[in-house]
């Protein structure tokens, strides 16, 4: 059996579904970041796929996966830190008690 | 071999990384007691710096394979762009030099210098890849100045609330870039624009509405706004009034260039009314919300999100009367805002009071921070003789022009809007003159830098409006790339 695109762009965007999922629904922080890394691999995943399967004569796609997957893991770094300080600060990583701003 | 001859292309980021570089090496070479002057120097770089871009005429061109493209209203943003950051390092010298900032001073003005190097790169980019490495860099060191108050709760729980709205709107961004990547098969607007004509696909739709939202979180649009007023609440008075002007106004630039030049074909029908029903939600909600704060800073930032609305009628306008407005209507809210945002600054940082009941009587013990604050909600609110009410007036013409009859509907919208606006703005001018027996600010000194700030954002709100030199300028460089609108259909 052949692999066709939509067999890659389907599980991607399950995927990305899931990750939106878990951002609205987990309380945790952590998991919250777990769930956008989900969203920004199943872009890349995309890109990836629609490069291989309908161009492949450039590598345009590639590379923005490259770039994509490099500026995920500075956001990840940014938000681990801060979540450290809020954890530091306020001893909690439950975001139904970080409520102190609202309204 | 590349041509290195392309980097002439680039004067303005080069000399801004230049300034960067320079404050830089002061900050980690100098010795401890030179330290004090580093934000002084810092503004003399910078002031120096819009100068020289100010003198010189505009680089035009593409660079690096059509990446990258210099071009009047690009070079008119960042000069703009530059006097509005100029204004806001101006009025943070004095919160820099504090007790518990101090040691981290050098951040700041690193952090702000590179997120606008970002915001250059942005509006510049004329391709996909080098977009989304603007809108990061202009957007993940926000977060870290957010969180800049070491020892105060809030603003961890700003930076916190920010870096998860600001990740969560690139993902749904870069999906939207990669629909369109899928249907076109290239990331350069130009080539985009070529391949999506006459495609009114249901991808295409999908992509549409996720590069929207995408952008609509930073530029903080209803429904994508929740995270607004919690960050501006919650972090650094500087950061929050850098936050709420350069990096909107960026944004805001970026996106039109976006929206006209990669999707100009699917104008009609399509994201017309995706933006049409935007505006709308903006001005109207951001108003009604901002009615019952009580928090300035909160109140600041439900009012930005309804400017933010105003300044979205340019681009819907799609014609070269609504970009120069729109350009127009930036560099006016810049003065206004950075007044509002400077007083507030001044009072907070010696008494620590940003309630509007605590403003009660202000004209009594502080005259001239009162009379400032009233200049700048009034041009907010747009009444005639301030710069506001010419950037509003400019704005809702150039809408007009569009000429259909539902734009014309929209605008009326917007005007009822104005006056919603008008008694919210003047409930706090009310607070200061009308309210004078039970004064809660002492009289307060302000510092030289945040006084020549203020005084430099009252001379633009009085100024700008008057000399019409300014606008004239903005729409000749405007007119230069007025083929751009030629492809909207």
């Amino acid at each position: 059996m052949d692999l066709t695109l939509f067999m890659y762009l389907i599980p991607s965007l399950i995927m990305f579904g899931c990750g939106v999922y878990g951002f609205i629904t987990r309380k945790n922080m952590i998991a919250i970041m777990i769930s956008l890394e989900l969203m920004l691999n199943s872009v890349d995943i995309n890109f990836v796929v629609f490069n291989r399967y309908l161009f492949p004569g450039s590598m345009e796609g590639m590379f923005f996966s490259l770039f994509a997957i490099a500026i995920a893991a500075a956001e990840t770094a940014l938000a681990l830190a801060i979540i450290i300080n809020v954890f530091r600060i306020a001893r909690k990583v439950d975001i139904n008690q970080i409520t102190k701003l609202k309204f | 071999m590349m041509d290195y001859s392309q980097f002439l292309l680039m004067p303005q980021e080069i000399g801004l990384l230049l300034v960067f570089l320079l404050v830089f090496i002061y900050d980690t070479f100098m010795p401890e007691r030179s330290q004090r002057y580093m934000p002084i120097f810092t503004v003399i770089m910078m002031a120096l710096y819009t100068i020289y871009c100010f003198c010189f005429p505009a680089a035009t061109g593409e660079a690096f394979g059509g990446m990258f493209e210099s071009n009047a209203p690009t070079w008119v943003m960042k000069n703009i762009l530059n006097v509005g950051v100029l204004l806001v390092l101006l009025q943070a010298v004095k919160w820099t030099n504090s007790d518990f900032v101090s040691v981290r001073r050098g951040e700041f003005y690193e952090l702000t210098l590179l997120t606008l190097l970002g915001m250059f790169l942005m509006i510049s980019a004329r391709h996909f890849l080098l977009f989304v490495i603007g809108l990061e860099t202009a957007s993940l060191p926000i977060a870290a100045l957010a969180a800049f108050e070491k020892r105060h709760y809030e603003s961890h729980e700003a930076a916190a609330k920010y870096i998860f709205t600001a990740i969560f709107s690139s993902a749904i961004f870069l999906l939207g870039i990669s629909f369109v990547y899928g249907m076109s098969g290239t990331l350069y607007f130009k080539e985009i624009a070529t391949a999506l004509i006459g495609n009114r696909s249901a991808l295409l739709i999908a992509a549409l509405a996720f590069v929207i939202a995408g952008v609509g979180f930073k530029l903080s649009l209803v429904p994508f706004h929740q995270w607004t007023a919690d960050v501006y609440q919650g972090a650094p008075t500087a950061v929050t009034s850098y936050l709420s002007v350069i990096s909107k106004g960026a944004a805001a630039f970026s996106f039109l260039i976006i929206l006209v030049q990669v999707f100009g074909s699917a104008y009609g029908q399509v994201w017309e009314w995706m933006l049409y029903a935007v505006i709308v939600l903006t001005i109207t909600l951001g108003n009604l919300f901002a009615v019952r704060q009580r928090n300035l800073k909160r109140f600041l930032a439900f009012s930005s999100i309804s400017q933010a609305g105003y300044i979205m009628l340019g681009i819907i306008a799609v014609n070269v009367m609504g970009m120069s407005s729109m350009i127009y209507y930036v560099l006016v809210y810049i003065f206004s805002n950075l007044a509002a945002f400077g007083v507030i600054a001044a009072i907070e940082r010696q008494t620590g009071k940003v309630t509007m009941d605590d403003y009660n009587g202000l004209f009594k013990t502080n005259p001239w921070l009162a009379f400032t604050m009233m200049l700048a909600m009034f041009s907010l609110g747009g009444i005639p003789p301030f710069a506001g009410f010419f950037s509003k007036f400019f704005i809702f013409v150039g809408a007009c022009q569009q000429g259909s009859i539902a734009i014309y509907i929209l605008v009326l919208i917007a005007l009822v809007n104005t006056i919603i606006s008008l008694y919210y703005y003047l409930l706090v001018v009310k607070a200061m003159f009308l309210r004078q027996d039970d004064c809660v600010i002492p009289t307060i000194k302000s510092h030289w830098t945040e006084r020549l700030g203020l005084i430099l954002c009252v001379a633009g709100i009085i100024f700008i409006g008057l000399i019409s030199c300014i606008y004239a300028y903005i729409n000749g460089a405007v007119d230069a790339i007025s083929s751009m609108f030629a492809a909207i259909q």
